[in-house]
């Protein structure tokens, strides 16, 4: 066994956040390990924190665009001074949107091809487990997480594609592509490989009751990158 | 001061009667601001004048009751220290006018009825209702109507981030120029902390929060009074904008700011805005209110008082607090980025007095506004139906063709189109989502999962309303039952035509009755509701539509699907055949969609035997007996089978002899669920207890279902039709 400390995530709540709870609630009820609930209007992340999470909502309503405003928030610079210094970020569903907007992760994510909002399970499939969120998966290992979203259709030029290809930062695709993301991306890291965004939701599949646990794998993947220092 | 003509009263539709009445008791004239106040209190849609003699009818009470009709929302106890609001409520005539923000708004509104009293609310249904997708003169607008009311509860349900699990969807020629938007919303509340709109301590301040007041949404209420017109497209601007961030900065900081003790009473600013949540809040509590628009936060420059009061602009709470502790109300709300003004006190004359600069342009006894509101006996007659009661010829050619066209109709089909586009799973709480026979949704620190049923059938109603709402009781019981639930209570939204006609007063009155017949046998006492009325368009009334809201109570745990699971198992029908006649058929699916019906009368309904099947079946569920689970409704026997059969698992089933195969298919008789299981003998002794009839059919099997000498069908030909319909008929 390895010697186990318990893991401290940091969640970011905007005042239009509706996601924060869930994934609260996934990483100490589900997982076992601690959270703590970051305002967003506070402009430090605690020393204790060991991965912040930015949580699924609609930001600040996010009538402009996903993650527009939210990208000028207080909270958001905190973020990237934590990332620069190699603290682990998760950003899922908004938290992808406003990763892409504040250019922590490259692309953008736009309206679905089918121009509606969908809500339904769907299969991913891990692309590589050279990621501190995937180092518990097997690559090419089938994991199903729900997608909740109007605007999740991921998208970037050619040469950005190329490279997040080349440099084995695609780190989920989907299976059968939902919402028209080009080379069914669902989710990528950045080339340090410390922040990770995707738009399906594995903090809602932590749970047995719910349907799914394998959203448990990407949560105990950070886990043990810190176990494992 | 104006001169009150009778035009203006014309337009305030107020009669000449309630106008005396607005004389004696002023006792003098009432000014253009004060007429307005009375025609939204005194309007059908918040004074429930047609129907209130009726509503007295209705049980209201039980040992689960913590609080009945007459707040914001119903309460019940669930146990652990917690109760559950919640409570339905129509927004037909804005979704008619602008389907898209009258269903946002709709949802809006039923939201915040809930978290004003202190709960925060875990799930939301739809019952909606459209015209037919495939007429040929109103098809197109019946596709927009859907495609907005749709998006609307999606993009404010959504975004406010409460997960809608569950309702039903329904389409009827006589809902082209009416389509009827219920929303049910549930919270969770403390039971030491049920907040109530109640204005008490004279001298406290009385403060407005949320968001600007507008020009949107004013005479809304009467709007919802009235009969739809040519002109009603006029109307527009009466519709209100709804902003779902701003409802959920509002919710958060509610129930925060109830948090610090400093909150009296709070009551949240729906129909009639401004006016309806100064009267009731002074009313409930024997005070008086004084407020001065001044303070009143203003979207737009140069609005009357008139507006001002009238407005129905969305996500606006009025709220009590303790004198001395505003600033702790201030805080919080400051901390969320809303507004917060001071806008007057409570005082002890019992009078609404309204000040604009200091000036008082509104005078007017509290409770005589919000509760002496007058009250009409309306006189009825025998309800109004078209349908014939003798059926036609008819025979079927060929009952697997019946069976898919069945599957393909706009009732039966797959709603998956409309339900992934809405979050049903945020809150992670949604044990059962949409597609089940009723939604499940645990309630997190507890052992304890609520199910939820909404159901109404306009079509059994036009032939019976009584029966026809006897029946909404009793399949809402049984969806809950099903998913293992004990049935607690109800909340019911009435929706009729105009109630001055006799024939359709007489119809609301046999549908109130027979609901409170049923809400009594299966001890689901009503714990509010809404009434929409006038629901005509150019003379033309809807279908009498009383819809149920039922809440039931279970342990949490995986639920039974409807689906069967594996092969091998029986297939067993618990409540046995039941028979119908050619009579009690013409309410079918069957008898509408094949035959061209409908005639007759709805299916017969024995409340006895079909409360005997509800305990049966929850004893089965609870025990861990059957694999799957559905109750038979829409399409009888022949569709449960083919909707268990969407797993993937399908049957084999061999049924007796029938003269009338069709009728033995597809007849909608209530009391049936459809079980496949392994121990049958347990299952036998459970149905022997309970004294109901179980029936075996045959087996499960994969891919295929075979009903003997009557379908033979692989599960794709089925499925297919089923599950792409929708969308096809939307996008044709």
């Amino acid at each position: 066994m390895v010697a186990w400390r318990k893991v401290k995530f940091g969640v970011v709540v905007f005042p239009g956040s509706n996601c924060d709870h869930d994934a609260q609630f996934s990483v100490t009820a589900n997982l076992g390990e601690r959270a703590e609930m970051l305002w967003h209007r506070d402009n430090a992340i605690p020393n204790d924190i060991d991965a912040v999470i930015l949580p699924g909502g609609f930001s600040y309503g996010d009538y402009l665009r996903c993650g527009a405003i939210a990208k000028f928030s207080p909270i958001i610079d905190a973020v990237k001074s934590f990332a620069a210094k190699g603290g682990l970020v998760i950003g899922i569903c908004n938290g992808f949107q406003i990763l892409t907007e504040c250019h922590l992760l490259p692309g953008a994510l736009v309206r679905n091809a089918n121009l509606r909002y969908i809500c339904k399970p769907v299969a991913l499939r891990v692309e590589t487990t050279n990621t501190p969120f995937t180092n518990q998966a097997a690559k090419g290992q089938t994991l199903t997480f729900p997608i909740a979203h109007g605007e999740g259709r991921f998208t970037a030029d050619d040469a950005t594609l190329d490279e997040l290809e080349a440099e084995d930062r695609v780190v989920f695709r989907y299976l059968d592509n939902p919402n028209g993301s080009l080379r069914d991306i669902a989710g990528i890291c950045n080339k340090e490989r410390n922040v990770l965004g995707l738009m399906p939701h594995p903090e809602r599949a932590t749970d047995p009751l719910m349907g799914s646990t394998d959203g448990l794998t990407v949560f105990r993947s950070i886990a043990s990158a810190f176990a494992t220092k | 001061m104006a001169t009150i003509t009778p035009d203006i009263l014309t337009a305030h539709n107020v009669t000449a009667d309630e106008y005396s009445k607005i004389l004696s008791i002023l006792g003098r004239e009432p000014n253009l601001t004060e007429l307005g106040i009375f025609s939204v209190m005194w309007s059908e849609h918040c004074s429930y004048k047609s129907s209130r003699v009726h509503l007295k009818k209705l049980p209201t009470r039980s040992k689960h009751v913590l609080l009945g009709p007459g707040e914001n929302a119903g309460i019940i106890d669930i146990g652990d220290g917690l109760g559950v609001a919640f409570k339905i409520e129509s927004h037909n005539h804005p979704s008619y006018i602008e389907p898209f923000q009258g269903a946002a708004t709709g949802v809006g509104g039923i939201l915040r009825d809930i978290f004003t009293m202190g709960a925060r609310p875990i799930a939301v249904l739809d019952s909606l209702r459209f015209g037919p997708l495939d007429d040929p003169k109103t098809g197109a607008r019946n596709r927009r109507i859907v495609e907005g009311v749709v998006s609307g509860i999606s993009h404010y349900g959504n975004c406010f981030g409460v997960p809608t699990v569950g309702g039903e969807c329904v389409f009827d020629k006589s809902y082209s120029g009416n389509p009827l938007v219920n929303v049910f919303a549930l919270g969770v509340i403390e039971k030491e902390k049920i907040f109530l709109g109640q204005a008490h301590g004279v001298g406290n301040p009385v403060i407005y929060v949320g968001a600007k007041t507008g020009r949107d949404g004013i005479h809304g209420a009467t709007m919802a009074s009235d009969e739809f017109t040519e002109e009603s497209k006029q109307k527009r601007p009466n519709v209100q904008m709804g902003d779902p961030f701003l409802e959920k900065l509002l919710l958060e900081a509610c129930l925060e700011v109830m948090e610090t003790g400093a909150v009296v009473g709070i009551q949240d600013m729906g129909a009639a805005g401004l006016t309806c949540s100064t009267c009731e809040m002074g009313s409930r509590a024997g005070t008086g209110i004084e407020i001065d628009l001044a303070k009143v936060p203003q979207r737009e420059s140069g609005m009357t008082p008139y507006e001002i009061m009238l407005s129905e602009s969305q996500e606006r709470m009025l709220l009590v607090a303790i004198k001395g502790r505003e600033q702790e109300v201030f805080d919080v709300f400051e901390k969320w980025g809303l507004d917060a003004a001071e806008i007057g006190i409570v005082t002890d004359t019992g009078m609404l007095v309204v000040k604009n600069h200091g000036e008082v342009v509104a005078h007017i006894p509290n409770r005589e506004l919000a509760d002496e509101a007058p009250l009409y006996t309306r006189p009825y007659t025998k309800p109004a139906r078209k349908a014939p009661m003798e059926a036609p010829a008819f025979a079927s050619a060929d009952l697997k063709a019946d069976l898919i066209r069945l599957l393909r109709s706009g009732d039966m089909c797959s709603k998956r189109w409309i339900y992934e586009q809405y979050d049903y799973m945020v809150r992670t709480n949604t044990l059962y989502g949409p597609g089940g026979d009723a939604a499940v949704v645990r309630v997190k620190g507890t052992d304890t999962a609520v199910a939820i049923s909404l159901d109404g059938n306009g079509r059994y109603c036009s032939l019976d309303p009584r029966e026809g709402a006897k029946l909404a009781v009793a399949e809402a019981c049984r969806n809950i039952s099903t998913v293992g639930a004990q049935p607690l209570a109800a909340t019911n939204n009435l929706n009729f035509g105009n109630p001055q006609k006799p024939e359709i007063m007489a119809q609301l009155v046999e549908a109130i009755e027979g609901m409170a017949d049923a809400c009594l046998h299966f001890e689901t006492p009503i714990t509010g509701g809404n009434v929409s009325l006038y629901n005509e368009t150019l003379g033309e009334g809807i279908h009498p539509t009383p819809v149920m809201g039922i809440v039931g109570v279970l342990k949490v745990g995986k639920p039974t699907p409807i689906e069967f699971q594996s092969e091998g198992k029986t297939v067993l029908l618990l409540g046995g055949f039941r028979d119908s006649t050619l009579t009690h058929f013409g309410g079918t699916q069957y008898a509408n969609v094949i035959v061209g019906g409908p005639w007759g009368l709805p299916p017969a309904l024995d409340m006895d035997y079909e409360k005997r099947v509800h305990g049966a079946i929850r004893k089965i569920v609870n025990s861990g007996l059957a694999e799957s689970a559905h109750d038979l409704s829409d399409g009888g026997l022949a569709v449960a089978l083919a909707e268990a059969s969407f797993g993937g698992i399908g049957a084999s089933i061999t049924l007796p002899p029938a003269d009338r195969p069709e009728i033995q298919l597809f007849h909608e008789a209530p009391s049936r669920v459809l079980i496949s299981a392994e121990n049958v003998p347990e299952i036998k002794a459970i149905a022997d207890e309970f004294q109901v009839e179980v029936v075996e059919l045959g087996s499960t099997q994969t891919g295929k279902l075979v009903i003997a000498g009557r379908i033979d069908a692989s599960i794709e030909e089925l499925r297919e039709p089923w599950s792409t319909s929708l969308e096809r008929m939307l996008h044709a």
